[in-house]
């Protein structure tokens, strides 16, 4: 899970182009959207591409994103459990 | 007031370098590709605004011209001025959506990247000087085969005549791959050394 949670950290970081962020300051608690790492509307979508992309699954209702999304641990935890690869 | 208008100040970006009003303002190293270029320029001038790393390459070369100049004009987003955008160029996105085609094209790997979907318009670059210097004006991007500063000269002029601005920030900005060039000048009723005529803006591309 540590492992999957660092992998997080750096796609995150070079996906969504945050050049000013480093892995160590992503804490696993932090919130993504809002007050933690900022992240914006089109940054989700680009999240669950990611989340297709990579880890193969389709999230069927966008609104999901909302709770997966909230921080590192909430999305390698849903990773851990529903990614067929 | 007088109905003359009047260049206040204008940037270059072109060459791997930036001048404002002419002079040096950075240089970078060269053969230095666009997308580094312009990196190392966004940092050498202190610009301090991470969403800038998200925006494809005409979003980084407007806003980049636009802050330099903005930031010259003590320009803050406090004072709400009414400074309309009038930008053309003759690539309009064309950078940015080959690269959303590449993305798309290959019915195996088919992955559309939503961020750079948003950029598939050339008027989104002044969408994010807008957000970043909050401005809630006029703004019109237009595609030209080539600079044509008659349009944007009467563009611009009646803009100011007409009181739809204070001030307009026109100009062009072009990008298609390594090829770049920003030319972008501020336009005001307030009296300066250059004169707003066609001459004035054409000796300057």
């Amino acid at each position: 899970m540590e492992a999957l949670k660092e992998e997080l950290k750096n796609k995150i970081i070079e996906q969504l182009n945050l050049e000013d962020v480093s892995v160590n300051e992503i804490a696993d608690n932090d919130p993504l959207f809002g007050e933690g790492l900022g992240l914006d509307s089109i940054d989700a979508l680009e999240l669950i591409v990611m989340l297709d992309k990579d880890y193969g699954i389709k999230l069927s209702d966008p609104k999901e994103g909302k709770k997966i999304f909230e921080s590192i641990n909430t999305m390698a935890a849903y990773i851990s459990e529903n990614s067929p690869k | 007031m007088s109905s003359k208008t009047y260049i206040k100040s204008y940037c270059h970006i072109k060459n791997n370098s930036i001048l404002l009003n002419g002079e040096l303002l950075y240089k970078g190293p060269e053969k230095e590709s666009f997308v580094n270029f312009i990196k190392m320029a966004y940092k050498d001038l202190e610009t301090d605004y991470s969403k800038f790393f998200k925006m494809d390459s005409l979003s980084k070369l407007a806003f980049l011209g636009a802050d330099v100049l903005l930031k010259h004009e003590n320009v803050v987003p406090e004072k709400e001025e009414n400074i309309a955008l009038v930008f053309s160029n003759n690539a309009s996105s064309l950078d940015t959506d080959r690269k959303y085609q590449k993305s798309i094209e290959d019915n195996d790997n088919f992955y559309p990247s939503p961020a750079v979907f948003v950029y598939t318009l050339p008027n989104i670059c002044m969408g994010e000087i807008s957000i970043k210097h909050k401005l809630y004006s006029e703004n019109s991007f237009f595609i030209f085969e080539n600079f044509n500063p008659d349009y944007l000269h009467a563009y611009s002029a009646g803009l100011l005549k007409e009181n739809k601005a204070e001030k307009v920030l026109c100009g062009w900005v072009n990008v298609d791959q390594e090829q770049y060039t920003a030319y972008l000048y501020l336009v005001t009723k307030e009296k300066t050394e250059i004169p707003h005529t066609i001459i004035e803006i054409n000796n300057r591309f």
